[in-house]
């Protein structure tokens, strides 16, 4: 019915960087509504809805608010269907519906799921979830025990709830589900756990598991078969989840899948990212690792793979492959092709043919020192040997971090402007020394690592990026790491939030700033926009410091240990000064 | 003595010491401890941790609370700096996410071998350690491992490596044994072990184990196989710390009694005067 991934037809004459945007197709027709966290299947983050300009808003106002109830990271995006809001919150996953037709939105129905306290020990980095889906009827979430759950968004009622991991074995669920064809997809975390990942498919309407792709481990557990011809030499052969490791390494090798999704449906096919490889460290593991780190093309109704790219072969930084692809159709050297676009960790936007899985494009969009670029032709990424982790070896300046140049906040896309809103970090690291730690009555060691600011002394960075001329248009600079995703709109703003606590926007062709509103906690959740039962257009976004950049908060970790939260409290030991926990939904409107 | 009875004054709340008859004794000794983790403790009090909090909790004339939460990442957070108990009882000399108290005891990385088949492995720098197939724990945080698991790495041995990661199926016993387990099935030849878990379960298995200390005790330039255990509180705490060195001082004896019955294997002598 709509048409669900944009096109960008720039003719090649108006690909400057400020060009009028005059061949643009028309965006998705807008609805209004906002029913999943990426707004739409490419995951444009866009809104067409135009009400709120670059002129008027500096008149936002708030319009209400709502209290989560729960004080830690809410990296979540509410949704809105009909007249309806759907908010998850981070562990305990409760889901609340609502009433936007009625003053104040009081709660319809509230749905909670009681995970397993004991998932909170299992959780990597903060018990975040990203998020909620509605599809027929129907609201989807993860839980942070590794349910999937399916609600009634009438009544709240529980449809079913499938159990798809299991905690004791070190798995956790933090990703919102995407649901393509009647099948829900969702995707565990865990890589440092020892955890082996995988995307699994559920029937929408019954909870059973359709299919289960794994990220290592032989062709058959990974769903290559036939269909199966990646671009490059080096991901074509048999079974290379098994080969590219040492012996029986990939049965805990990693490769979770907790970040997004998007799905094309011409190509009838789904784009995911694979995070690192674990738990040994890189000198433990040689080989490429395969299918850690990379991108998948799968067919949704079979899981079978079409074709896979690695973004970072055999990493050696924590680079995890997971971020969000952005599908777009792109004047490339005279013809428009078929892309995604995916800003990675390892501190490179790409560009591929997303059919084919060829890299078209890797600029960096932040400072790199471990690695010089990728090469075009091979698409491997090339490696800086000297900033390579090992223990009891100094390396200083390694850029970007282990967080990456961008971690999971979601970037946005707008049509109009042509331009990627990429909201990220801009940290380095060194590492030095031991450090002697212990778990289940075990010493064990590892590198000091020591997150700081990267050039300019700025940790986060909110900028604008043409796709065609890959290069940056505009940016402003933040005091913390922008954890948080962005939203675009119609009118031209787009907003996101920042760690300390303010909610901005910005003119999306300048970057000019428009408005900012004081937040009770830092932000690092997902900005929407929504159309209410009142013809008005509204902007919504929910606070609550915390994830990893913010475990220092939401966590109380202690800042004199300057490598708690994985080396990243080094970084953010001041953030207590500039944000308490929080976990409030505010709503915004013009007056 | 005059802190010990600020202390249970202020648990009875009540104006002196001389109302509390040491025959109810109302002090708790808060322990945080993972339920399911011998030779350290479990649950059911089976482990040598759980022994010596009852031998410090008597001496303190108190009854050890425990607060139960699995020892892993975020278990200091979680309990001790949650203040839901006050002592870890074991963690290493120096932690840094807790003041630590003297050690009590010093172990060592084993090499762990079935005795029937005569591997007797001293050293990272054995030959055989190239192709026998040898097991390790995983931890996983980034570039964070046992020191063996570096050590082998170091030397470019990694293809007959096989991972046990520590955390294991927590639905399970004591999840780390499954590495002595391996030994003993002869699933790896040779295991490099923390001494406490090797020492305990080895004489558990089926068949006979051979255990080694690992050499050197330290590999050039610093990954140490040696560590010195001690107990753990709040930073600051400095008040509870000294009355525990007084208690390790004291109970030296009863303490090593209770390692020796777990066969945790010890190197060295623990460095003097710390608990003074």
């Amino acid at each position: 019915m709509i048409r669900l991934f944009l096109l960008v037809l720039l003719g090649a004459a108006t690909a400057a960087a400020d060009a009028p945007k005059a061949a643009l197709v028309p965006p998705p027709q807008e609805d209004g509504q906002w029913t999943m966290p990426a707004k739409d299947f490419a995951s444009s983050r866009y809104s067409g809805l135009d009400q709120i300009t670059t002129q008027n808003a500096k008149d936002l106002r708030l319009a209400w608010t709502f209290s989560t109830g729960v004080l830690r990271g809410h990296e979540s995006a509410p949704l809105v269907v009909g007249s309806t809001m759907f908010v998850v919150t981070p562990y305990p996953n409760t889901l609340y519906a609502l009433d936007l037709a009625s003053p104040g939105a009081p709660v319809m129905w509230k749905y909670s799921p009681k995970p397993e306290s004991a998932a909170q020990g299992v959780a990597c980095c903060d018990v975040v979830n990203r998020g909620p889906f509605f599809a027929d009827g129907r609201v989807f979430i993860t839980t942070l025990d590794d349910h999937v759950a399916a609600v009634d968004a009438k009544t709240g009622k529980e449809l079913w709830k499938t159990k798809v991991g299991d905690i004791n074995l070190g798995e956790t669920m933090t990703m919102a589900p995407l649901v393509v064809k009647g099948k829900v997809l969702v995707g565990n975390s865990g890589g440092e756990m020892g955890v082996r990942g995988w995307l699994t498919a559920l029937d929408a309407a019954t909870g059973k598991i359709a299919w289960r792709a794994y990220s290592t481990g032989p062709d058959a557990d990974c769903l290559i078969g036939a269909d199966f011809k990646p671009f490059y030499p080096q991901d074509r052969g048999k079974d290379l989840g098994v080969s590219s490791w040492p012996p029986e390494a990939w049965k805990i090798g990693g490769g979770t899948v907790w970040g997004w999704i998007s799905y094309d449906p011409d190509m009838d096919l789904i784009y995911y990212g694979t995070a690192n490889p674990g738990p040994w460290n890189p000198d433990q593991r040689p080989g490429d690792n395969k299918w850690t780190s990379g991108i998948f093309a799968r067919n949704p109704d079979t899981g079978q793979a079409r074709w896979y790219y690695q973004w970072s072969p055999h990493d050696l930084h924590d680079y995890d492959g997971v971020n969000e692809s952005i599908l777009l159709d792109l004047p490339h050297d005279g013809q428009t092709r078929k892309v995604l676009l995916h800003a990675d960790r390892n501190g490179y936007v790409y560009v591929l043919d997303r059919v084919t899985g060829e890299v078209l494009s890797a600029k960096p969009f932040v400072p790199i020192t471990t690695s010089t670029g990728v090469d075009l032709k091979t698409g491997l990424l090339q490696y800086v040997d000297e900033k390579r982790t090992q223990i009891g070896k100094v390396t200083r300046g390694s850029c970007p971090a282990s967080p990456g140049g961008k971690d999971w906040q979601p970037s946005a896309f707008s049509p109009r402007t042509g331009l990627v809103y990429i909201p990220h970090q801009n940290l380095c690291e060194d590492e030095e020394g031991v450090e002697a730690n212990y778990i289940a009555g075990t010493p064990y060691v590892g590198a000091n690592v020591n997150m700081y600011a990267g050039p300019g002394g700025m940790r986060g960075i909110f900028s604008a990026w043409d796709p065609v001329a890959g290069k940056e248009v505009w940016k402003t600079e933040e005091f913390f790491p922008v954890w948080s995703g962005a939203l675009v709109t119609a009118g031209d703003v787009v907003f996101y939030g920042t760690m300390d606590g303010w909610f901005k926007a910005l003119d999306a062709r300048t970057g000019n700033a428009l408005w900012k509103f004081k937040t009770g906690s830092g932000v690092i959740g997902q900005p929407v926009s929504y159309r209410g039962p009142d013809g008005k257009q509204y902007v919504a976004i929910v606070d609550g410091v915390g994830g990893w950049a913010g475990a220092i908060v939401a966590g109380d970790l202690d800042p004199s240990d300057a490598t708690a939260a994985l080396g990243f409290v080094g970084a953010m030991k001041d953030l207590p000064e500039h944000s308490n926990k929080g976990g409030t939904l505010y709503v915004f409107a013009l007056p | 003595m005059s802190s010990r009875c600020r202390e249970l004054a202020l648990v009875v709340l009540v104006a002196g010491c001389a109302l509390v008859r040491p025959a109810h004794p109302a002090r708790e000794l808060r322990v945080c401890a993972d339920p399911n983790n011998l030779p350290f403790s479990n649950r059911h009090g089976d482990g040598f941790e759980n022994r010596i909090a009852e031998l410090v909790a008597r001496d303190l004339h108190a009854t050890v609370r425990y607060t139960w939460w699995a020892q892993r990442r975020g278990f200091i957070r979680n309990t001790l700096k949650a203040r839901l108990c006050d002592v870890v009882i074991g963690v290493p000399s120096g932690f840094e996410l807790a003041l630590t108290t003297a050690p009590y005891y010093r172990s060592t990385y084993v090499f762990v071998t079935r005795a029937d088949r005569l591997v007797d492995v001293r050293s990272f720098d054995d030959p055989r350690l190239r192709t026998l197939r040898v097991g390790v724990h995983l931890i996983g945080d980034d570039f964070a491992n046992v020191p063996p698991a570096h050590a082998l790495a170091a030397r470019g041995i990694v293809r007959n490596v096989v991972g046990f990661p520590i955390y294991g199926d927590y639905r399970e016993p004591n999840p780390p044994a499954r590495l002595v387990d391996a030994v003993a099935a002869g699933t790896v030849d040779v295991a490099v072990v923390w001494g406490p878990l090797a020492g305990y379960f080895a004489p558990r298995e089926p068949v006979r184990l051979a255990l080694v200390p690992v050499s050197p005790q330290i590999d050039p330039p610093f990954l140490p196989f040696v560590f010195d255990i001690a107990m753990g509180v709040r930073r600051g705490e400095q008040d509870r710390k000294a009355e525990l060195d007084d208690v390790i001082a004291r109970r030296r004896p009863e303490i090593d009694a209770i390692l020796d019955r777990y066969g945790v294997p010890r190197v060295g002598t623990l460095p003097t005067g710390a608990a003074s």
